[in-house]
């Protein structure tokens, strides 16, 4: 599987998600800076978390409009997987590759702990080697995490069975306990938690890894 | 001194009075400036020389004390005087890290004061190369009923956590405790730890006369101005005016900093480097041209401003965050202009390095700064100020605090694990980002944090710790059990201790009461280190920490680090499954004095901390690490604060893998602070009792691993879920709704 990670002011877990996807895939991704105006040809395009552009103005509204993004939503129209984590979902948010917004956590306090999502949609590419209702424990961390959308778009993405992770537990406020969403097509995935920092034992659990694995599986 | 400052020593005018006093420069300190001058400073010369010879920038009344401590050792690369110290960690690699205090502007602004302390710490780190993988903390606040504490708590974690979360580093452990010797004047200590190869190592000192002095990093603007003095002063009631002399902080330019620092530090362009921290320009254009023997020409003119009508007295003391000072190789300007433009970083060539030993600057092309150099390093003042040793505190009796009436052991063990000083610190550390970089193999709560190296099998160990009550009552004890918690600490997770940074934090030390506290404190640390071949690699000193005369409890924070060869055999606190033998390495004489039983049941803070036993505490350190490395043990807890049931009340809530006690004892069994001991599991006693015998070290056998409670022989039982409700309820309810 052949992988980029884009790189914005202020990214730092795209070496967790680089380590990843080097332990799963056994190669290394491109790393792309948001500046540049090509991606390379790649399986699945990850925007890693961080605090891209400071979250000033607001989470990923800024990156959202890097230059990079116009061949990002390009891609992602013919099918390239897309893969946004924590900063990355809210600028796959702010972007509008998926509906929703991510606010401040309910606590109005950043929150790092572990915490159980179930799996809530298989059919995905990201989800493909997961049972229904598996539940996985991966870690938090961020300050806006607090998915919502209004009612119609809600329906719409539990109708069309685009919720793809759901909290056990409620961490941060967000509508329906919403951890992460697809796109209509299944082929963008955006998501708070990180799997990424789960993939091997010193990280205290290795459930991420199973999404890293269905990725492979679904681009051989 | 010249003849002519002599004559104007009694023919101050009023203005030039009042300049002394707010910038806190004594009338011989001024005389000092007259001679090197020869002639009266312009008032950017004399804001220069008073930053220079502030006890922030000059240490002037700790310098000699600070002299005594030990800093060498075959495991040190680089000691105290560089941005941070550096250690062999093998492999061509280094560990560099430092402890900072920002306690001052965290109690004006609690959320900047503290963000900004970080952001410091962290800029000491990376411009000596390294990548910061680790930031710890130490945090003082006062009584939690005073109407400020709640405020400082929620404002002081936010900032650390605001910067540190956003720069991508782990906060991956510290401390804080609660006292009310900290109502007016709480302790915000930050420790950043860095890696890099030990041949890419960056210094200050400049070099090659020509060479072109660049500036990057954010604009200056008129933050912070004088912030070095302000910490060089008491506080009293109208601190809060102090309020502009803070520094505010951007985390995401300063990541933006380190990217772009270590991106220019991966080719030859930098000969030297060093962050504009306290002082700003002018300590790093002095040290700098300082430790090269060289003089500097700045433009001031050139320097990227907020505000275009800043004078050279403002540019040459703004502490505006997140600047660098490098000197290139000549003709590499352009190379390091297209680095710091990728990063959309502010950069400018400023001046060049001269061989006339001077300092001159210009603004707006007037002279507005022409002096010597070294003097302003090499005379600044040194005082050796009288002091007073403490007074020896009588030694507790161990049956001097029998358990009050209708409690028990376990009663008293529920009380004490809900108090503010030994609740857990979840609502802290929960609001820091402990996982980034994908390597925390142990992060908080446990003794020691534990972080794995990049693309390797060992992991460097880290801890802060101190005992403030102690350090009041034996500045000397207090001293060297600040720095055995940390050996202890370290370890116990498995990791050899190799060195550490000292953050003296302190009153006023024309107090010789005060400047007695930190003698003694040095000479524990100093015996501490020698005894443990454990030196001080870097160190920071907080003086003036006091509010209208009433002094904090000292607090020489210190952090350790120490290696862990292969991270696969770091072990934690929690017990991990049943039918474990659980013992206490150590002798416990049931020590009270200054304990926190005698504190929190009979409000008693009185007598002489715990005895150390160094050579105890080696001995038990190098044993304990012998066994973990030997995969026999399955956990490790150092008994510190509280003694040996809270120090087991934390193995068992942990996992929740409860526990059956037979060993009984009297309350100072249990609560006694005896230093030099571990409570750990192991599967294999046999073994443990054999090794002990041979190593002459003194075991108990407490009792087995069982169940889901904590049952004491002859006591009682509590379950481990009633335990862990009381642990971690307090600091939540307290800070509801902050």
């Amino acid at each position: 599987m052949h992988t980029a990670i884009v790189v914005f002011p202020g990214s730092n877990r795209e070496r967790d998600a680089a380590l990843a996807l080097e332990r799963v895939t056994g190669r290394k991704p491109h790393i792309v800076w948001h500046a540049e105006s090509t991606l390379p040809k790649v399986d699945l395009i990850l925007l890693p978390g961080g605090f891209s552009y400071g979250d000033y103005l607001r989470t990923g509204a800024m990156a959202a409009h890097a230059p990079l993004m116009r061949e990002i939503k390009a891609r992602a129209a013919q099918g390239v997987r897309v893969w946004g984590i924590c900063n990355g979902f809210q600028i796959l948010c702010e972007s509008g590759l998926l509906p929703g917004v991510l606010m401040r956590n309910k606590s109005l306090k950043f929150i790092c702990k572990p915490v159980t999502l179930t799996v809530e949609n298989t059919a995905t590419p990201f989800t493909t080697l997961c049972h229904t209702q598996q539940e996985l424990r991966l870690i938090i961390a961020h300050g806006d995490g607090n998915y919502f959308a209004d009612r119609a778009t809600l329906d719409r993405l539990e109708g069309n069975g685009q919720v793809a992770f759901r909290y056990r537990e409620n961490p941060n406020g967000s509508v329906n306990d919403i951890a992460g969403i697809v796109n209509e097509s299944g082929n963008v995935l955006g998501m708070m938690p990180h799997p990424e920092d789960a993939v091997e034992e010193l990280q205290g659990s290795t459930d991420g890894r199973i999404l890293f694995e269905s990725l492979l599986k679904a681009v051989a | 001194m010249s003849s002519s400052s002599a004559s104007l020593k009694n023919d101050l005018s009023p203005v030039t009075l009042k300049l002394l006093a707010e910038h806190g420069m004594t009338r011989g300190e001024y005389d000092t400036l007259l001679g090197i001058l020869g002639r009266e400073p312009s008032l950017a010369e004399f804001g220069v020389a008073a930053a220079m010879w502030s006890e922030h920038c000059s240490y002037k009344s700790t310098r000699i004390h600070l002299k005594t401590l030990p800093t060498t050792g075959p495991q040190v690369i680089c000691g105290p005087g560089e941005n941070a110290g550096v250690i062999d960690i093998g492999d061509g690699q280094a560990a560099v890290f430092k402890m900072e205090s920002h306690n001052h502007p965290s109690y004006i602004e609690p959320y900047q004061g503290a963000a900004t302390g970080v952001g410091g710490i962290m800029r000491d780190v990376f411009t000596m190369g390294a990548r910061p993988v680790a930031n710890l903390n130490a945090l003082r606040f006062g009584d939690p009923s005073h109407p400020k504490t709640k405020s400082l708590v929620a404002g002081v974690v936010a900032g650390i956590g605001g910067y540190g979360n956003c720069m991508g580093v782990p906060t991956v452990g510290g401390e804080t405790n609660f006292h009310a010797s900290y109502n007016g004047n709480c302790l915000v200590n930050a420790m950043t730890v860095g890696v890099v190869d030990a041949n890419r190592i960056f210094y200050s000192a400049a070099a090659g006369l020509g060479n072109p002095v660049v500036y990057v990093g954010s604009k200056t603007g008129r933050d912070g101005i004088k912030g070095a003095t302000m910490a060089s002063g008491e506080f009293n009631a109208d601190s809060d005016s102090k309020r502009p002399t803070v520094q505010v902080g951007d985390p995401f330019v300063e990541k933006l900093l380190l990217e772009a620092c270590l991106e220019l530090m991966a080719t030859d362009a930098i000969i030297a480097i060093q962050d504009m921290g306290a002082a700003g320009l002018t300590s790093s254009a002095v040290e700098m041209a300082s430790k090269g023997g060289l003089g500097i020409v700045l433009d001031l003119d050139k320097i990227p401003l907020r505000e275009a009508s800043m004078s050279a007295y403002e540019i040459m003391l703004s502490e505006s965050q997140e600047r660098m000072l490098m000197i290139l190789k000549p003709g590499c300007e352009s190379q390091a202009e297209a680095v710091f433009k990728k990063w959309e970083l502010d950069c400018a060539v400023i001046g060049t390095l001269t061989d006339t030993g001077r300092i001159v600057c210009t603004r707006n092309g007037k002279t507005e700064i022409d002096m010597p150099v070294d003097p302003l390093v090499d005379k600044a003042p040194v005082y050796d100020r009288p002091w007073e040793a403490t007074p020896a505190q009588p030694e507790i009796s161990a049956s001097a605090y029998p358990l009050p009436q209708g409690e028990t052991i376990l009663t008293v063990l529920q009380k004490l694990i809900a108090t503010p000083d030994l609740c857990s610190r979840r609502w802290i550390w929960e609001q820091y980002d402990s996982l980034v970089r994908a390597n925390t193999a142990q992060g908080p709560g446990g003794d020691a944090a534990v972080v794995r190296l990049d693309d390797s099998a060992k992991a460097l160990a880290m801890t802060v710790d101190c005992t403030p009550r102690y350090c009041a009552a034996d500045p000397v004890r207090g001293g060297m059990q600040a720095v055995v918690e940390t050996w202890r600490n370290i370890c116990a997770v498995g990791a050899k201790p190799l060195a550490i940074t000292d953050n003296m934090n302190f009153g006023n030390p024309e107090k010789p009461r005060i400047m007695g506290q930190f003698v003694g404190a040095i000479q524990g640390i100093r015996a501490a280190c020698l005894a443990l071949d454990y030196p001080v690699v870097s160190g920071n000193c907080s003086l003036y920490n006091e509010t209208s005369g009433t002094p904090i409890l000292p607090a020489p924070a210190i952090g350790g680090v120490g290696l862990m060869p292969d991270v696969s055999k770091t072990i934690g606190l929690a017990f991990q499954s049943e039918g474990e033998t659980i013992y206490l390495l150590g002798e416990t004489k049931g020590h009270l004095g200054q304990s926190l039983y005698a504190r929190e049941l009979f409000g008693k803070e009185e007598g002489a901390p715990p005895d150390v036993d160094l050579k105890a505490e080696r001995a038990h350190g190098d044993w304990i690490r012998a066994l973990i490395d030997a995969r026999l043990l399955t956990a490790c807890h150092d008994v510190a604060d509280g003694g040996l049931l809270i120090a087991l009340a934390e193995m068992v809530i942990a996992r929740g893998v409860g526990a059956g006690i037979e060993k009984t004892g009297p309350a100072s069994f249990w609560f006694g602070e005896d230093q030099a001991r571990y409570v750990f599991t192991t599967r294999n006693p046999a073994e443990i009792d054999q090794r002990a015998a041979a190593a002459g070290v003194f075991v108990t056998k407490l009792g087995v691993t069982s169940g889901t409670a904590l049952t004491l022989s002859g006591v009682g039982s509590v379950p481990v879920e009633t335990l862990r409700t009381a642990h971690e309820s307090w600091l939540p309810a307290f800070m509801g709704g902050a």
